[in-house]
């Protein structure tokens, strides 16, 4: 296999949800990912400079709290700023409010920059999987 | 008799404000139209040889200072990457430094915006992008195009550190350029005034574009500063107050003129709940906002023709008047003076509506949004609501028989409204019109600057 991709991972704004965060860490570095684990109620700045002093591919945002839509505003203005235009930006958990329409909600965050958007329920195994699509085969630079 | 002498050298009329050395007193103000006969030098000893005259007796001048807005004033364009980040900070470094910004271009630039930026008539160019070790790519992208495009106006660089050896190396010897610190060293932190205080100093030594005003600074001093900026610091002092002299806290200016409407505030502009939370770009402690859209002559038709036209009604309350001809009258005569009342009626309900609007441009906004704890609040920009005094400067307001009517408009009355304009400030007027010759003797004696302000610039 290639060199390790790094990832940094994180939840977002005021959220304190800590056991997804656990597991999402354990699991990521079990399936061969370098994952730089911020921890809960982390700021977008502190995404991005993780990933500006590491080197990362990916940041992957974790919201459970349903304040989601409001936290990632303008991050990847920020990411765009800080030379971060070519780390994916990932987002999952309970991102907004109750239940919404599914194809709007991603909607939403592909318009605010987001590459990956994953509904509440989402298997790790496919978060993994799409990690190793766009991570190894180069399947950005077709985008 | 000692004295200072403070020059403004405006678009329309250059001021002088003779001050006293030693007491706190104005001794007399003059002005006299910009040019005679194409000439600045010569309109400047005209208003000279009037106050001498108006004082009567001898005074030896000790020391001159200018500000000028002459010809247009000093104009920039400013250059970023992402408009709400980088690009919305160069221009508030530009608007800090008393500019006009006549443009403001994120991301990288084309050819076509290239010409246009080559085509216009700044005086200077802001180039920022990228946090400090952030991105590379847009900046390196601009300056390549500045450089291939031959631009010769000063160049200031404000962007990421990380790459001012390689746009040194683009620039080389074909580009008249300055490298000072980030305008946003780190993500939503701002940092102007490096950048301002450079901006000054091309101002300073490259303030030829004036016609005579070469000859005009061989006479006086020199012209140190944008009447804006003079004006900036002038509001600075006053609310920050001096070693010795108490200031006046958290202070708004309101500069009404034909042109524009600049909106002056200090004030850090915090929520005052702590439930509501602070979001996007830092603000200034010194803040700054221009409307180019909005002033009594020039800028009377755009105000008329765009978002001001309800306003204006309202303001003129019922009274007739045939709109178009009244707008048309001031669009095309930027120097005329209302001669009676209806005139100076009509010149009111402009200023009510450049005092609204560009209030409510200034400051910041709530937004609220639902969420499983219920209503939660965010504030983007800053929060006036608690503002101590609204000062009122410029012709209009210092003519009026009663300026705290147009003053009162920039105040909030609504109970729940999302917009933070302030709701109890006390009004104060510049009714010497001194803001801008206070900025300048702040540069010599900031405590004689605060102590007399607070002598001449009245509560209304
Ligand atoms: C335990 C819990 C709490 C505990 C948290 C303790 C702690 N420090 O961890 C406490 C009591 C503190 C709490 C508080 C609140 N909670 Co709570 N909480 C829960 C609960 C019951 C379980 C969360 C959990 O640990 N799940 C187990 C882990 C493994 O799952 P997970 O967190 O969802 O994460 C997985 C996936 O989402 C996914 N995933 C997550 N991020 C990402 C990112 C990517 C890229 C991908 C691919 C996948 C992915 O992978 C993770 C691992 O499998 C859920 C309901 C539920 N059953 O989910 C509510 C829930 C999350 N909480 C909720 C709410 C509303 C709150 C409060 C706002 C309540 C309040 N009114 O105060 C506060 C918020 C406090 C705060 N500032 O964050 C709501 C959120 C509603 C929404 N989004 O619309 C939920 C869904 C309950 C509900 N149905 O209403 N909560």
């Amino acid at each position: 296999m290639q060199d390790k991709k790094t990832i940094v991972l994180g939840v977002i704004g005021s959220d304190c949800h800590a056991v997804g965060n656990k597991i999402l860490d354990h699991a990521l570095t079990e399936s061969g990912f370098n994952v730089v684990n911020i921890g809960v109620m982390s700021p977008q700045e502190d995404f991005i400079n993780a990933a500006i002093e590491t080197d990362a591919d990916v940041i992957m945002v974790s919201s459970l709290y349903g304040h989601g839509e409001i936290d990632c505003r303008g991050m990847k203005d920020k990411c765009l700023e800080a030379g971060l235009e070519d780390v994916l930006l990932y987002v999952g958990g309970n991102i907004v409010v109750g239940k919404q329409e599914w194809k709007d909600v991603k909607y939403r965050f592909n318009a605010m920059g987001f590459d990956r958007i994953y509904p509440p329920g989402t298997s790790l195994e496919r978060a993994v999987e799409d990690l190793r699509a766009d991570l190894y085969k180069d399947h950005r630079a077709a985008v | 008799m000692d004295a200072y002498l403070f020059i403004d050298f405006g678009s329309t009329f250059t001021k002088l404000t003779l001050v006293d050395a030693y007491e706190d007193n104005v001794i007399a103000t003059e002005k006299s139209h910009t040019t005679v006969n194409n000439d600045v030098a010569e309109g400047y000893e005209k208003a000279l040889r009037m106050l001498r005259k108006k004082v009567g007796k001898a005074f030896n001048i000790k020391k001159k200072l200018a500000c000028s807005s002459a010809a247009g004033g000093l104009k920039i364009i400013s250059i970023g990457l992402v408009p709400e980040l980088t690009a919305e900070a160069a221009k508030r470094a530009a608007l800090g430094a008393g500019a006009k910004v006549i443009k403001t271009y994120s991301f990288q630039l084309n050819h076509c915006e290239m010409e246009e930026v080559k085509n216009s008539d700044a005086n200077i160019i802001l180039l920022a992008g990228g946090t400090d070790g952030g991105n590379s790519k847009s900046i390196i992208h601009n300056a390549k195009m500045i450089a291939k495009h031959k631009i010769s106006i000063p160049i200031v660089v404000g962007g990421n550190k990380s790459c001012t050896d390689e746009v040194k190396e683009i620039f080389g010897k074909d580009i008249e350029y300055y490298i000072t610190e980030n305008v946003m060293p780190k993500l939503n932190t701002i940092n102007i005034d490096p950048a301002r205080e450079i901006i000054r100093k091309i101002f300073m030594n490259n303030i030829t574009h004036v016609p005579g005003m070469n000859e005009v600074e061989e006479k006086i001093s020199q012209v140190i500063m944008p009447t804006p900026a003079a004006v900036l610091r002038a509001t600075e002092v006053l609310s920050k107050g001096s070693l010795r002299e108490s200031g006046l806290g958290d202070l708004a200016v309101v500069d009404i003129g034909g042109a524009t409407t600049d909106i002056h505030s200090a004030a850090e502009g915090y929520p005052i709940k702590s439930s509501v939370l602070l979001k996007g770009l830092q603000e200034p402690f010194m803040k700054r906002t221009v409307e180019g859209d909005l002033g009594l002559r020039y800028s009377a038709k755009s105000l008329y023709e765009g978002s001001g036209s309800l306003l204006l009604k309202k303001y003129l309350n019922d009274k007739k008047y045939n709109l178009d001809e009244e707008i048309d009258k001031r669009y095309k005569n930027v120097d005329i003076v209302p001669e009676n009342e209806d005139e100076r009626y009509f010149d009111e309900a402009i200023a009510k509506v450049c005092v609204d609007i560009s209030m409510e441009r200034h400051v910041g906004k709530i937004e609220s949004l639902y969420s499983p704890t219920g209503m939660i609040f965010y504030q983007e920009g800053k929060d006036l609501q608690n503002l101590s005094y609204l000062l009122g400067t410029g012709g209009v307001l210092v003519n009026s028989y009663n300026p705290k009517n147009i003053l009162e408009v920039g105040l909030n009355k609504e109970e729940n409204s999302m917009i933070l304009k302030p709701r109890n400030s006390k009004f104060l007027l510049d009714k010497e019109y001194i803001l801008s010759a206070m900025g300048l003797l702040s540069t010599i004696d900031e405590e004689k600057a605060v102590r007399m302000m607070k002598k001449y610039i009245v509560e209304i």
